[in-house]
Formats: structure tokens, sequence, C-alpha cells
């Protein structure tokens, strides 16, 4: 569509001059079109034919558009030409729209149609009846000689285009016309052709639209315009050019096509074209009676007369007038033959002056040339004496009506006198008959004068008014080209919508609902943004608060580890230091490891070993934390005793348990750890486990408010705490090797508050920030325990009710370890003393069950069976069916463990006499009948009061521990471990013992002889394999020999060779009794135990040594238990 | 009771140090720093003449690794007894270069093991030092404790 746009775009370019011209020439050749009105009618028909084709093609035909079939120089012209064409057309149509008067002799027709084809096929048109009759446009001058050859006519027509004069524009006109025509015979007569009319009928809808466009734009206009507009308006015929320029450029301003609906009304010329053609007979009339007679015919009476008495011819005319040619030269002698003076038409006066005087006038400045008026119609005879060539119009007009020998329309102005709004009709008037061809020089010359007839718009509508106010006939033919959709309204139509100012007024308020949107989306986008800013900003906070804490964390943390690993360390080396010391006084009683440490003693220094330790692993837990965060923290699959470790975490944190009193107090509350299998809790129902069972059913207890709790505190529910786990059972296929745990811990206290819950598994979170100023802590344990728990795959969740403590739990998967394996992670002791308290029988008096069942567990797992009580009432009633009925020993009671709590002084002196009783009675029982209080801080003199009195046996202190609760077992029962006999054994079996030492180093042989010495042997040392064979000849004094193996000259292989030589001779010559006496006289043979000391213990070498006659070896940085193993082959033996 | 390790020289000594201490009794009070002497005076020896093997290994251009790995051996031996893990270690390093015949091996060995040696020593005497106060401090208590068995 480009093409399209640019084709309109040249439209608007048309010099507006000559589309006046056109928009004549078009009327003038509407009045001899008359003649083949019929054959036109036809052709609309074939128009109306092609729209409908073109409707048709219309998507297809846009696109083709920009591959014109003609050069493009030509269609360029011959799309100009039809523009002009169109516009002259349309400028016509709309004169006959508004304007509805025609005269009386001629039929109206209208026509609703398409403008450039009508353009077309008025052209065609011409064509075709070329060959006759020209259809003259112009009238006489309208005639074509013919159709010239299309190269002729090229050629002339290209220099014409390039002239501007005012004297071609006639002929221009007339070439394009002809250019058109050949155009048309050569393409778009050639129906095969039909690219040209597609083309045509296109660009001419583009324009037709335009113009429908200016039309409505044209009237939407004039409303809002004056009065004098309004009446341009409704002046027909030949002011429309210039209205149509106006309709355009406010078109073009605009830039909006629109479609409307067209009416066209063709009004037929006749009228105009008699009248002219009238005119142009008084030219002639003037040019022969006043120049052509001598003395002049015709004078201002004449002349009036005449033309007042054939005004009938010219019908439309308001008057008619002659001016003669003046050159300056003949200005005066005119000026004298007339009595006037010539005149000028004033411009500024004449559209001021009502009047119209002559005498108004002012004279006429010196020019060339004058045209003065000399005759005039009576109805103009006003401008008498005036000189045309000073009105603008009337100048311009002149002078292309003397060059051209044709009639001449103005465009139209204002007339003198009447102000109406006309157009002046020019012919020259020659003074010799010209011939047609005639150049425009020869014709200048001859001019002598000019007659006008001025048209007088108003009166040319009332004629027009007049005539259709007699009964004529109006034909009236409506095309319609418009879309179905808007219905056409013909005459009187409803004043289009305002939709400049509707489509403004949309403009402006989507304009403005677009601003008010933005400004919202805006006003909205900041809010958000500062939203998210201030959420950044507390998020940046606490981000910076964490870090702070972190910091400050870490820094409080390595100080409190360093303050107490210092005190830890330093008191641990005090310890040590003591203990050492009685080692070395057990050392000097020959005692050394059977030295009767203190149980105690021993626990404290293990304890105060375990703490340093702990607190080691308490930096390895920082370290760990950030080895979790990094996610660097591998697991290790290690086997483990559940037992063993919870005594160990026990042992680590009793000491600091005691501090705080928090294990078993009525009035602080207890912790308390236990450890399940995850399918025990699966369902509450049925529970085997008797402390699961006890929790699900808390009874207080009435009379002192305490629950059945260890410390007789509530506490939460600790079946809440594993609720949310998702797999707590373990699901079938792991349910082999893999075996799930449930670890509870269970405490009393402040608890959590429930705000506070949600971030307690955060690191360095701590519930409330005055909790670690309260009770320590750093708020990363459970942050390091969740990632432990989540990294093993297993789950962690809690409980928790503020003021009333809470329950952790979590499950962890672990798999079984081999029975073997998991045997020697047992604690050596355990498997020894679980022998010692095989079968022994307990009672424990404990007023709370869950309580008495922790108790029942440690003791069972010592192997002792154990019974439970409620009080001592029963108790003692127990224990006195128990001593009557039971004969057997292992059904008799060897220990009663009572609660501090149940043991008071009103129960507990008739218990004791029952006791003393049962003592006195059952003395078969060989330690007889203990009894222990467990309690949970006792100070010593607490402890020896106790014991004083006689009551007791000992206290047990709780937590109950494993080893503290075998120590004071064995202290009461008198059963002691025989822990240290190995390296008595060792001792008595090297004391007083000769040892040969062989060995070329010095060191080694200074550390093998400090080791045996130690044992009480009598060491003797030598540096060499041949020293060894010369001491070892028997009969010597050495009861074993240790040889190393790499020595230089002779290695202990060679040398134990040859001593076996010795040896072997010896006792063949003792057999044969040469020699009957040695050492051992006794010995009927003579070996002596040789072992080999080797740093690399490889079979090999082994072998090697047992082949040169070697009895065992030790590895060369020799222990105790090697030696001992070593040795006691050998000395046991003998 | 095992004794304290001592820190100074954790990294140099192992366990086999603590057996030599739990060896020191009454009967041999200075068990341990003659145990060291020796080791110092067999080392010394020792070095020097590992010393004068690489250089006749350098200089002769042919080999005489064998008597290197007497002394080595000898080496290892009384480093191992004593405990001293890293020169052992060096010194396993440095036979293995001896068994490739590996020259450079050889001397960039005898260096470290120099000064392996040399700290060890450093170490020793401090701990020997230690260990004097701290039986000083002992020897303090010691009349209390008589009748604590």
């Amino acid at each position: 569509m480009s093409s399209n746009h640019k084709h309109s775009g040249s439209n608007g370019n048309v010099c507006s001059s000559y589309n006046q011209k056109q928009a004549k020439e078009s009327l003038h050749g509407r009045a001899s079109v008359w003649k083949w009105r019929k054959t036109l009618v036809l052709l609309w028909l074939v128009v109306v034919l092609f729209v409908f084709i073109w409707v048709l093609n219309d998507g297809k035909l846009g696109r083709n558009v920009e591959t014109p079939l003609i050069s493009q120089y030509n269609t360029q012209d011959v799309l100009e030409n039809c523009n002009v064409s169109m516009e002259k057309i349309a400028s016509f149509a709309c004169c006959s729209g508004s304007g509805y008067g025609m005269p009386p002799s001629s039929n109206i027709i209208c026509g609703l149609k398409m403008l450039g084809s009508e353009n077309q096929i008025f052209h065609r048109q011409c064509e075709l009846v070329t060959g006759e009759r020209c259809p003259s446009i112009e009238g006489a001058n309208a005639n074509y000689p013919g159709l010239p050859s299309s190269d002729e006519m090229s050629a002339s027509f290209i220099p014409n285009t390039t002239s501007s004069s005012i004297s071609s524009l006639h002929s221009f006109c007339k070439e394009q016309n002809k250019l058109q025509m050949r155009e048309l015979r050569s393409h778009a007569t050639d129906h095969c052709n039909k690219g040209i009319y597609i083309r045509f009928a296109e660009i001419c809808f583009w324009i037709l639209i335009g113009m429908a466009i200016s039309y409505n734009l044209c009237r939407l206009y004039d409303k809002r315009r004056s009065q004098k507009h309004k009446m341009i308006h409704q002046q027909p015929l030949l002011q429309q050019p210039q209205l149509q320029q106006q309709a355009q450029s406010s078109s073009r301003s605009t830039g909006k096509w629109r479609k409307k609906l067209l009416v066209v009304f063709v009004v037929g010329g006749d009228q105009f074209n008699v009248s002219m053609n009238h005119v142009h007979a008084l030219a002639i009339l003037v040019s022969t009676f006043h120049h052509g007679k001598q003395p002049s015919a015709i004078d201002q009476k004449t002349f009036e007369d005449y033309t007042e008495r054939t005004a009938f011819e010219r019908p439309l005319t308001s008057g008619v007038a002659y001016a003669l040619r003046v050159r300056h030269s003949e200005r005066e002698h005119i000026e004298k033959q007339y009595g006037w003076t010539i005149k000028k038409m004033d411009i500024d006066d004449q559209t001021l002056a009502q009047e119209c005087n002559p005498e108004n006038f002012s004279t006429s400045p010196v020019q060339d040339e004058y045209a003065p008026v000399i005759f005039s119609q009576k109805t103009v005879s006003h401008i008498v004496s005036i000189d045309m060539m000073s009105g603008k119009e009337d100048r311009e007009n002149i002078l292309r009506a003397r060059a051209s020998g044709k009639g001449v329309l103005t465009s139209p102005f204002k007339l003198l006198k009447s102000n109406h709004l006309g157009v002046v009709l020019t012919f020259a008037v020659y003074n010799t008959n010209l011939p047609p061809d005639a150049m425009p020089d020869e014709r200048i010359n001859a001019t002598v004068g000019y007659l006008g007839a001025s048209y007088d718009v108003p009166s040319l509508v009332e004629k027009l008014l007049h005539q259709l106010a007699s009964k004529q006939t109006i034909i009236v033919n409506v095309y319609d080209t418009t879309s179905e959709v808007s219905p056409i309204k013909m005459f009187k139509q409803k004043p289009p919508p305002p939709l400049q100012a509707i489509s403004a007024f949309v403009g402006v308020l989507v304009i403005t609902l677009l601003l008010g949107h933005i400004f919202h989306a805006a006003i909205k986008q900041i809010a958000k943004v500062e939203h998210d800013y201030r959420e950044m900003m507390e998020l940046k906070h606490r981000a910076e608060a964490a870090d702070v804490a972190k910091s400050q964390f870490l820094a409080t943390v390595s100080h409190e580890i360093r303050t107490p690993m210092n005190g830890v360390l330093g008191n641990f080396r005090l310890t040590l230091n003591f203990l050492q010391v009685v080692m070395e006084v057990g050392c000097m009683l020959e005692m050394l490891m059977d030295t009767n440490l203190d149980a105690c003693q021993l626990d404290y220094a293990q304890t105060a070993h375990d703490s340093g330790k702990d607190l080691i692993s308490l930096i390895n837990k920082v370290l760990d934390q950030a080895k979790i965060e990094s996610g660097r923290l591998e697991l290790e699959a290690v086997p483990f005793d559940p037992r063993a470790v919870l005594d160990k975490v026990l042992s680590i944190f009793s000491g600091k348990s005691h501090e705080k009193g928090i294990e078993f107090t009525h009035d602080k509350g207890h912790i308390f750890v236990s450890v399940h299998l995850a399918d025990e809790v699966k369902s509450p129902l049925d529970v085997k486990d008797e402390v699961l069972r006890q929790s699900l059913n808390v009874v207080e207890d009435d009379l002192n408010a305490s629950f059945n709790t260890l410390s007789g505190f509530r506490v939460v529910n600790r079946w809440k705490s594993w609720e949310n786990f998702k797999n707590l059972g373990g699901t079938a296929e792991d349910s082999g090797n893999k075996i799930k745990l449930l670890v509870t811990v269970e405490d009393t206290g402040t608890g959590i508050p429930p705000e506070a819950q949600g971030r307690i598994f955060t690191p360095f979170m701590q519930a409330d920030s005055s909790t670690s100023r309260k009770y320590g802590g750093t708020g990363i344990g459970l942050s390091i325990s969740k990632r432990l728990v989540d990294l093993m795959g297993g789950e962690i969740g809690f409980e928790s009710e503020l003021n009333t403590g809470s329950t952790f739990s979590f499950t962890v998967p672990v798999t079984k370890a081999e029975a073997n394996t998991s045997d020697k992670m047992w604690q050596p002791c355990d498997t020894a003393v679980s022998v010692l308290f095989q079968g022994l029988r307990a009672l424990v008096i404990d007023g709370k069950r869950i309580r008495a069942e922790v108790t029942r567990y440690h003791l069972q797992r010592l192997g002792i069976s154990v019974d439970i009580t409620s009080s001592m009432e029963s108790a003692c009633s127990y224990l006195s069916y128990n001593g009557k009925t039971s004969v057997l020993e292992s059904e008799q009671f060897a220990m009663v463990l009572i609660d501090q709590e149940d043991w008071d002084k009103d129960t507990c002196f008739p218990f004791h006499n029952l006791i003393k009783m049962m003592r006195r009675d059952t003395f078969r029982v060989k330690s007889g009948l203990k009894i222990f209080v467990l309690a949970t801080c006792v100070t010593s003199t607490d402890r020896n009061k106790l014991k004083l009195d006689d009551l007791v046996d000992d206290l047990i202190t709780k937590p109950l521990k494993l080893s503290a609760l075998i120590s004071t077992l064995q202290e009461a029962t008198g059963k002691r471990l025989e822990t240290s006999n190995k390296p008595s054994t060792l001792r008595t079996l090297l004391k007083g013992k000769q040892i040969l030492v062989v060995d070329d180093n010095m060191v080694n042989r200074r550390v093998a002889e400090g080791a045996l010495k130690k044992y009480g042997a009598v060491v003797t040392c030598v540096e060499g394999g041949k020293y060894a064979v010369e001491l070892l000849k028997p009969p010597h004094k050495f009861d074993a020999c240790f040889m190393d193996l790499r020595m230089p000259e002779m290695d202990g292989i060679e040398a134990t060779r040859q001593i076996r030589s010795l040896e072997k001779t010896y006792n063949e010559r003792i057999r044969s009794g040469e020699t009957s006496f040695g050492m051992n006289g006794t010995l009927s043979d003579w070996h002596t135990p040789i072992l080999a000391m080797t740093a690399d213990v490889m079979q090999a070498t082994n072998e090697a040594c047992v082949k040169s006659g070697m009895d065992d070896y030790v590895s060369k940085p020799f222990g105790e238990g090697q030696l001992y193993s070593a040795v006691a082959r050998f000395f046991e033996m003998g | 009771m095992k004794r304290a390790l001592c820190p100074v020289c954790s990294g140099s000594i192992d366990e086999q140090f603590l057996q030599l201490q739990q060896l020191q009794d009454e009967s041999s009070p200075n068990f341990v720093s003659e145990v060291v002497n020796i080791y110092f005076h067999e080392s010394e020896k020792l070095l020097r003449n590992l010393r004068e093997d690489c250089l006749v290994v350098v200089d002769k251009e042919f080999s005489d690794y064998k008597k290197m790995g007497i002394h080595l051996n000898q080496f290892m031996g009384s480093s191992s007894s004593i405990g001293a893990q890293r020169v052992r270690n060096v010194c396993v390093a440095f036979r293995a270069a001896s068994e490739q015949n590996n020259r450079a091996g050889c001397l960039r060995a005898l260096e470290l093991l120099e000064y392996e040696y040399c700290y060890l020593k450093n170490k020793l005497h401090e701990l020997f030092q230690i260990e004097q106060q701290r039986i000083l401090a002992a020897g303090v208590r010691y009349p209390q404790q008589p009748n604590n068995p």
C-alpha cells in the first residue's frame, strides 16, 4: 500500500492552479458530453462491474500494486493525471451535492459512483469516440486532431510537464489527456492486461476514501465556521476546487481515513456551456463590430442594449463587460476619448466598499498595459473605466485568455459592488481572425480587448433553485460503494458524530487512564520496593545479629574453653602427679598395680580425664558445626554400645549436674535419658517397656502433689515429641539388619516458650537471650544435634511446655553390629562384674515407679534380678515373707536399695530391726543383706552420719552409673575383682631370673634391660652374637635369652643355631654321662629359651626364627602384656 | 597410671616413650635419661657414619649401600626403641632410597634425618627439664603420702 500513499501524497502535491483549470475543463467537457450520455450510462454499468471485481480481489491486489506494469515515470504521470481528474470530479460532486439547482432545460443525473473509474472510463470513452469527434473539454480548443502515435505523444509530453508557463497549461492538460488515452489504449483497453485497471481502481479507491473523509471533515469544519463559509459551501460549481483544497489539506492534517457514504451528483452543465458559448460569440461580435468597423458600430449604449436583450442566452451570468487593451502610450488618448481616467481596483477597499462607486477608485498608476472597461452590461455598469489588469484574478485571467485564445475562468473571488462570490469568464478579442494553431505570441499581439462575463454564485444558486421549483424531471442514480454496515443516508444526512472530538476525547481519556495506570503502578512499585527494602533491611539486621552472635559465640567459646581447659589440665596434672606418687609408693612396696587405690579416686581421675577429653570434643564440636555448615562432615560407622555411651555421658556430666543439683531432687527436677527401639513406640496400646508405659499415664500423687517421674515434677508427654516423625517404625526392607533407635531426653524446667519453638534448631538462636545468661549455653547444641540427626537419616522433634519442661526425641537408624565386635566394645569389667553379681537378688524400694524401673534397669545390667516395692512397709512384709519362704541362697535378697525419699526416720528403724533380725536368721547368706540408700547429692558428713548409724551399708549417688554402682557394691559386698593379676604374675615369673639380652644396639639393649629389670629379672647384656654363643655355652646361669635378629658379624639366627648345636652336644654328653653336673642337674634336657626381638614381625622372619631354633619372638618395642605372654610359656612350666 | 604425654614433643615421640618412662623406677631412677643419652650418643655416631657413607657414595660413584643399610637399621631400631617416631619414618624413607640406589634421595633423606634428629634432641631436652621440675614437685609431696597405700 505504500505506493498508494505515495500517490495520494502526490495528489496533494498537484498544483492547485491547474486543479482549478482542470475542474473547469471537466465541467466544460460536461457540456458536450450530453450527446453521448447514453453511452456513458452503459459505461457506468461497466464501472460498477469493475468495482465489483475490484472488491473481490481487494486483498490480493493490494500487494500487487508495488510492481507496476508500466514504467515508473509514466505511472506517476498517469496517476497524477488520474488524481487531477479525480479532484475535478470530486469537486463537481461536491458542488452538485450542495447545489440542488439545475438549469431548466437539462436533466439532473446523480450518480453514486467510483470517481476514478469514471474518470478512466471517461477517457476511454474519449478514445472510443475520438475517431469521429473528440469530446471537447475546452469547447473549441478541445478538438483533438486525431490520436497521435504514442511515441510522439510521450516525446511532446515530457517537455510539457516541465513547463510551468500559464500559456502551456491548457495544452499540458490536453497532453495529459492524450497521454492518458495513449496509456489507456496501450494498456488499459487491453483486456488481457488487467493490472492497470486494478491499480487504477485501487489508487482511485484510496483517493476516494480520502475525499470522502475530506468531504465529511469539510462539513464538520464548516459547521464550526462562520456564516461566510456556509455561504461558500452553498456556492455550487466553481469555488469547489478551493474547498476541495481546504478539505484535502484538512484531511492531510488529520491524516485519517474514513469510509463514508459518498453521494455524487452529476449535474449537466449545459447552461454554463451555453452561456459560455454566447460570451464567446459576444467577443467575436465586439471584434467584428467594434474593431472591424471604422468608426465603431458599437458604443456603450449599443452594447448595453444588446447584452440586455441577449441576457437569456447567458443564463448563469450576472453581467458582461468589454475591456479595451490599452498600452501606456495610448492611455492619454483613450482617457481623452472616453472622458474618464483609468482607475485601479483597490483590493483593500474592494472588500469593504459596499457602495461601489467609480469615483471611489483611485487612478491607476503607471503601467505597461491597461485594460479599462469601456462597455458593460447595465448590471455591471459600475466597473466602467476600471482597469481590469489591476485586479489580481482578472489580470491572470486576461493574460491566460489572450495567450490561449480560449475562455478562461478565474478562481472564485468577491465581485465588485455586490461583494458576492463569483467567477469571471474572460475571452480575448483579437483584431484578426487567427488560425486555431496560432502561437501564443501571435495571439497576444493580436489582442485588442477582453470580454468578461461574471458569474455570480448566489444568483446562480437562486436560478438553480428556481429551476428546481419548476416541474423538472430529476433522475437520481444512487450507487452504494460503502459497506453494508453503515446505512446510507441521503440528502438530509444527520450530522455525523463529532468523531474528531470523540476520538480526541477518547484519546485523552485513554491517555489519562494510561497515565493514571502508570502512576498507580509506579506508586505500587515504589511501595513494593520500599516494603522489600524494609524486609531486606530486617533480614540484614537479623543476619548481622546472627553474625554478631556467631562471633560473640566464638569469642566466648574460645575463652570459655581455654579457661576451664587450663584449670582442668592443671588439676588433672596435679591429680595425676598425686596418683603417680601413690603409685610410686606402691612400687616401693612392690605392689604397683595391686595398690588398693581408692575406687573413687580412680573414678575421679577417670572423670577428670574424660572431662578433658570432653572439652576437646567441645572444641571439635564447634569445628563440627562449621564442618556441618559447610557440608563436609562425613559419617563413619563405628560399633558402639549405647549403654557404655550413656554411662560415659553420665560420668562426664554428673559433676556438672551435681553442681546444678538437677538430678532427682525434689525441688530441682531431673533429666532423663532413655533409649528405645523405635518399633516399641509404634502403638501406644501394647508397650512392653515399663518406662514407656509409665510415662503414658503420668498419675499425680494426691498426697504430696508429685508426679510419677524421676523427680516428681510434671513433665510433658513424651509421646508427643515423636508424634510428627514421618517414618517412626522402620520399614519392612530395612528391618533385617537395621534397627531404629529412639532416644528421648526428658527434662523439667523452664521449657521453651511457644514463640521460640520454631527457631530453636537455628544455630546461635537461643530461645531467649536471657537464657544464656541464666543457664549458660551457647545455642549451638541443638542445631548440631539436628544436623547430625539429619545427616544420619533420622528425625528430631520435641515437645515443650512453658514452666514444665521439654522432651526431645530423635530417631537414628543403626546397623546391628556383629556380636563379637559389640562384645569388644563392652567394658572389660562388665563381663567380669556380671559374673560377680550374677544371680543375686535385690529389692528396690521406691515410691516412684518409673524411678524404680530405672534402678532396676541398672541392676539388671549387673545380672542382679530385681523386685520392686513402693513403700517401706510393703518392703518389710515382702522381706520377711521372702526370708521365711526362700531356702535357697539365690532366692534370698542380697541387697535392698532404698530411695532417699522413702528413707525417713520413722520407717527406717522398724525396717532396720527387721533387717537385723533377718541378718541373724539368714546367716547362711555369706555377705548378708546389704542396705543401700539411693541419694542424689549427699555431703560427706551426711554420708558418714548414715554410715555411722550403721543403718545402711553405703550410699549410692544418683544418677546411677555402672562404674560407681560396681565399686560401691564391691566395697559393700567385699567382692573384689582381680583386675591386676597379670603384671603381678609377670613380676613373680621374672623375679630373680637370669636373662641375657643380645643386641648390638646399645639403646635397645638398655631399654630391654630396663624393661626386664623392672619385673625383677637379673639382666646381662651383650652386644653381639659371638658373645651370646660364648655365654650361652652350657652349662650357664641364664634362664632365658632375648636375641636381636639383626646384628653385625653374627646375627641372631646364626647365633641361635650355634647355641642350639652347643646345647645339643652338651645334652648328648649328659646323656652319655660324660658330664652329669651342671646348674640344673636334674634337667635332662638343656634348652635355653631364646626369644627373638624383632622390629618387623613378618611371617617369613617368624618362620626363620623358629627354624633356627628360637622359641618365640617379641616385637621390639615390647609391651608388658606381650612380654608376659611370651615369658609365661617358659617360666610357668618351669 | 599413664604419665601425661608431654605436649612439647607430641609430634616426634609416640607411646613407646611412655613405656620407656614406665620402666623408670626407684631401682633405676634415671633410666629414661640414661637411655636417651645412649641414644644420642649412638645416633650421633650413626649419623656420622651415614654422612660418610653418603659421601662415599657420591664420590666413588659406586654403591656402598649395604653398609648404609646396616647403619640405617641400627638407627631405626634405636629410634623405635625410644619412640622417636619421626626419625624412624625418615629412616624408613632413607632405607628405601638407598635400596633403590637413589643418591639424591639419600642426600635429601640424610638432610631431613639430621634435621629431625636435632629437633628431637631439643624436644627431649625440654622434656627432661620439665620432668625434673615435676620430680621436684613430686618430691615435695613425697613425704606426705607414705601412709596412703
